[in-house]
């Protein structure tokens, strides 16, 4: 697990973790190296305690849009052809996977 | 004018000339691809040139004499999907990927008769601000060959800086449009998000993409966002507002303009030349008959940061498709294990940058870290928005910098990333507020590199950045330079 | 030490739109794999996800009829997690605003009715079909059903044994269908529900270890599996052990075991945060009063109105409104032949049993509500005999061709004709001295006797009263 910020020390990032997480194969050098760059930056984002948002509500959409919806309506979907066109791997007109273990 | 000499024209001259029967269309795009093939060598600029389908998009022009962008060439950002043509946003993990459908900034070009010249060079994902992340290789500033062209959109920047293409679309999502832009000596425009839909566009970071214009001269800006503009139901965040023609903005006239100049954007860091220009450009437009006031930007010096918490957040969310069962690559060494097939699929296909984001995003967005990151850098994110909505109750725009300093050199920040985000110091904020911007020329410095402008504006007010920056390119010269190559 | 079981349920069921969660492709089932796609629903890179409105109001309806609270504000996130039929390697659900929250559903146990709490209702997009074979060495994908829309209803912790599990599920569909808002076929996997179970002593006041149950393909599963987990959990701890860590198990309806799921599942960290494609929803108190009003009634209100306006027992009502089809088969059939009680019984017992031995129910054949009126019309004015009635019932239900043209075509009618009686009569009359003379001195066996003589002279067509009328005045009463 990921090491938890205590008494506002600097909270390190656990670089294999989190690339678990992520799906992404790294090498122990790429761990170490990012994981320096990373601190580095995610000390620099510290900063953003300075600022107080006790009473502030978070922007997740910019503009106040709300209730943007479609009639259900049935479109053409894509030709077969076109859906595999771009597949690594198919087989007839499945997408082709290494087997998954339930 | 020889034929062969079209393509030093903006897209308003181009269009003269075919109004006077005095050029077509074959010819000017005959013209652009001398053009590319004498300089991209240097430049790398172009990702890939559409060769096979130029001669049927001429073909099928017939028709469309009387459309808006009518036999002009257009370099189009590589993470813009074309229709059956390779776009890959200059990953490895998307070699290959071509998209069953355009995105509607390119249906929407295609309508207006515009020409698809090709894709261009960019940081890879669009993670980046010099265009040294691509799997292409670093695309070059036609300025100074040693020098980055700025990024993401660092290819079209190049592209239409260096005259191989007449027009270029960017995007921008932390000045992806305007750095390059001002780096690169040309004009960008990150139009208010929602006012040209994303609907194609692989997404980098949602909530503060934008697809804008990259040209010659401010006239073509606004020619090109008349054409991309507009709601599009496809995109749930795309505005249905009116949107207005805006040419008709295009006045030397900017008497009684209210101008803010926020003064956290003048204090350390910026380059002195960069300062010097910016604080003759202010003057001009003083001159002019804008009334400058300075205002204060209180949570500036906090964009950057909330910024890589928000962007990569939702790149690695964005980036968690590429995973090789639909298209783009699959790692050979995976043939038994779908864990290994996810992770060297991704760990092969992603560079550095790219993993260094999706690992920073993914981290922000883990248990225990949610709070403390994520959604303290979304209240923030309201901070910096109410700060200019306040200028903007008193101020029709804000002028600042575009970017601290000129064009660094290839390599420089490369293993730096910090440094690197923090190029972005004085785009960024635009796009957490979700307003407009757009950068002009605004000097060089000794060693020739272009100084760019940026004036922001409020939300759907795009006419007024296209009339304080027309009236200033009107009064200057900086736009008329061309690099030599 | 006596052991007590909590249970909480996860149902997820596909609404019935024609059209996708976030895209325009079909919902239809059992098309060819990935034909049904576009580049939204298969998560190709660029495109756009935009809400499908009728997803919307049948939520609403479903959560309103669930007793829900609709949200005032509601909003869709991204939950990300690696699979292959998962196309985006996220799904958009909803995490911490579902759209309806708070609602609840009596069921009605040995004891008494009991009150299930529902935690929240929210709206998500189904993931795609793996295919796997045993022996390959590889799984197929096909994205068809990936962005249906599906609505989780999650209960609270308020289920207290197995077969309390499977009368929920039964009520909640009957619900459901009721609403018109799913097909609620399990097989088609339109209706789906994992568990959650543990075991605790009677009178602890914290939750035993949790144990997730999937791979439940039919109610009955539901129960089985649910018994089956009661009973090993229980084990566990009377053997004074501790159901050491939560996991997830698979329920193995061959060998009627659940097993360890072998995947291994990391600690979820979905990563959750708000779609930024999609702005929020604020549901407009008209529209859901509106949809409020559309509810259609429920099926306790029907079989109490049943009961009320048709004077049938309890338990009548209780068969008929189970399947809304049924209801809606008898109604229509009272609105042309307006005998509850015999419809009823006709419905419960002929059609039931012709069903049943085709295994479809009445919304699946072509035998309509005016074909039983017609039939118990014919009975009723003596055209045909009640045994005529059940071979013309059979034979509709099985063709699907109309009772009166089938009683045509075989003759099937009545001989309620006095002079086309009278020839048999004499005949038997004739031939069966002795029971006439047994008649007249009293015997009334005697009478039946010659009843059924006629009834054979005449291959069952003659109207039985009508030959036994005929047959008293005959022979000059007894």
């Amino acid at each position: 697990m990921v090491s938890k910020d205590n008494n506002n020390k600097k909270s390190e990032i656990d670089v294999g973790y989190v690339a678990k997480l992520a799906r992404l194969a790294l090498t122990a050098d790429e761990i170490k190296r990012l994981g320096k760059q990373l601190n580095d930056i995610l000390g620099y984002i510290g900063k953003l305690n300075n600022v107080d948002t006790a009473k502030v509500q978070p922007t997740s959409h910019v503009l106040p849009l709300k209730n943007v919806e479609r009639t259900d309506k049935v479109v053409p979907s894509l030709r077969i052809e076109e859906t595999l066109k771009n597949a690594p791997l198919k087989e007839n007109s499945f997408f082709k996977v290494p087997k998954v273990i339930e | 004018m020889d034929y062969t000499d079209y393509y030093k024209l903006t897209c308003s001259e181009i269009q003269k000339l075919y109004r006077e029967n005095k050029a077509s269309p074959e010819q000017v795009v005959d013209s652009y691809l001398k053009r590319i093939e004498a300089v991209d060598g240097k430049l790398n600029a172009f990702v890939k040139l559409n060769r096979e389908s130029i001669d049927k998009q001429l073909k099928d022009l017939k028709e469309k004499k009387e459309k808006p962008l009518y036999g002009i060439p257009v370099v189009i950002k590589d993470n813009i999907c074309v229709r059956d043509e390779e776009t890959t946003c200059a990953s490895a993990i998307l070699k290959g990927f071509k998209p069953p459908y355009d995105a509607a900034v390119i249906e929407r070009l295609r309508e207006a008769g515009a020409i698809l010249l090709g894709k261009a060079n960019m940081d890879e994902f669009a993670f980046g601000s010099s265009c040294e992340t691509s799997c292409y290789g670093p695309t070059k500033n036609p300025w100074d060959l040693d020098r980055i062209p700025g990024g993401s959109s660092g290819g079209s920047a190049a592209a239409v800086s260096a005259d191989e293409a007449c027009l270029g679309l960017g995007s921008d999502t932390g000045g992806s449009i305007r750095q390059p832009a001002a780096l690169c000596g040309v004009v960008g425009l990150k139009p208010t998000y929602g006012r040209v839909s994303r609907y194609g566009l692989i997404a980098f970071a949602s909530s503060l993409d934008q697809i804008g214009p990259i040209t010659k001269d401010v006239r073509d800006a606004a020619l090109l966002l008349n054409v991309i503009g507009g709601h599009d139901p496809r995109d749930s965040t795309s505005v249905n507002a009116p949107k207005p023609d805006y040419t008709k903005s295009l006045i030397n006239d900017i008497k009684g303009l209210k101008v803010a100049v926020p003064k956290e954007y003048f204090v350390g860091g910026i380059d002195k030349e960069v300062s010097l220009y910016i604080g003759e450009a202010i003057k001009t437009l003083g001159s002019l008959g804008a009334k400058i006031g300075e205002v204060s930007l209180p949570h500036t010096d906090y964009a950057v940061s909330a910024y890589y918490i928000i962007a990569p957040a939702e790149a690695s969310s964005n980036l968690a498709r590429f995973d090789g069962v639909q298209y783009g690559l699959r790692s050979k060494a995976a043939k038994d294990s779908l864990l290994e097939m996810y992770n060297r699929t991704r760990a092969e296909g992603f560079g550095s940058e790219a993993k260094r984001r999706v690992i920073l995003g993914t981290y922000v967005l883990s248990s225990g870290y949610y709070d403390a990151y994520y959604l303290k850098a979304l209240k923030v994110r309201t901070k910096i928005k109410e700060d200019l909505e306040a200028v903007f109750k008193e101020y029709d725009c804000i002028v600042t910098p575009t970017s601290p300093t000129p064009a660094f050199k290839i390599g420089e920040k490369k293993e730096d990333p910090l440094s690197m985000y923090l190029s972005d110091i004085f785009t960024i904020p635009v796009n957490l507020a979700g307003i407009p911007a757009i950068s002009v020329p605004c000097g060089f410095t000794k060693n020739g590199l272009p100084v760019g402008l940026q004036i922001l504006g409020k939300p759907f007010d795009e006419e007024t950045l296209f009339k304080a920056a027309y009236a200033y390119e009107q009064n200057t010269e900086w736009h008329k330079r061309r690099p030599s190559l | 030490m006596n052991y007590e079981t909590v249970i909480g349920l996860e149902v997820h069921v596909h609404l019935k739109t024609a059209s996708k969660m976030f895209c325009g492709c079909s919902t239809k089932f059992g098309s060819p794999p990935n034909t049904q796609v576009c580049p939204i629903c298969l998560g190709f890179p660029g495109v756009l996800p935009v809400i499908n409105n009728k997803a919307f109001s049948l939520g609403i309806k479903t959560a309103l009829a669930l007793n829900c609270r609709i949200a005032e504000f509601t909003k869709f996130d991204r939950k990300h997690y690696f699979y292959p039929d998962l196309p985006k390697n996220f799904q958009i659900s909803q995490y911490d605003k579902p759209f309806s929250h708070d609602g609840f559903l009596d069921i009605e146990t040995a004891e008494a009715v009991k009150k299930i709490r529902l935690k929240r209702i929210h709206l998500e997009e189904d993931a795609g079909k793996l295919v796997h074979k045993e022996e390959d060495d590889y799984s197929l994908v096909d994205y068809n059903r990936a962005g249906i829309p599906l609505l989780e209803i999650v209960t609270e912790p308020d289920i207290g044994s197995p077969s309390e599990a499977y009368e929920f599920l039964v009520k909640l569909k009957n619900i459901l269908e009721y609403l018109e808002v799913s097909n609620c076929n399990m097989e088609e996997g339109s209706l789906r529900c994992d568990a959650n179970i543990s075991v605790r002593p009677i009178g602890q006041s914290e939750l035993g270890t949790k144990i997730e149950l999937k791979n439940m393909n039919s109610f009955k599963a539901v129960r089985q599996g649910l018994e089956y987990e009661a009973e090993r959990q229980t084990a566990v701890l009377k053997e004074g052990k501790k159901i050491e860590f939560q996991e997830t198990r698979l329920w193995d309806s061959e060998q009627l075991v659940t097993y360890t799921m072998r995947s291994k599942e990391e600690a979820h960290d979905y990563r959750y945060f708000p779609e930024p494609d999609l702005p929020p929803v604020v549901p407009n108190a008209a529209l859901i009063e509106e949809i409020r009003k559309t509810l259609p009634e429920m099926p306790k209100q029907r079989r109490e109105r049943f009961i009320r306006d048709y004077a049938l027992s309890g338990y009548d009502a209780q068969i008929l409104t189970k399947e809304k089809k049924l209801a809606d088969f008898f109604e229509a059939c009272l609105k042309i032949f307006n005998k509850p009680k015999i419809v009823a019984n006709w419905l419960m017992s002929d059609i039931a049993a012709a069903l049943g031995s085709k295994g479809m129910s009445i919304g699946e054949v072509s035998f309509k509500p005016q074909d039983l009126a017609e039939i118990l019309g014919m009975i009723e004015s003596g055209a045909i005999s009640g045994k005529m009635a059940k071979e013309l019932l059979k034979e509709s239900i099985d063709t699907g061709k109309r009772p009166a043209e089938i009683a045509k075509v075989k003759g099937l009618s009545q001989i309620s004709d006095k002079s086309a009686i009278s020839a048999a009569l004499e005949k038997v009359l004739s031939m069966n001295q002795k029971a006439v003379s047994d008649y007249k001195t009293g015997k009334g066996t005697a009478l039946t006797f010659l009843v059924g003589q006629v009834m054979k002279e005449t291959k069952g067509k003659a109207n039985p009263a009508l030959v036994n009328e005929l047959l008293k005045k005959r022979m000059g009463g007894a």
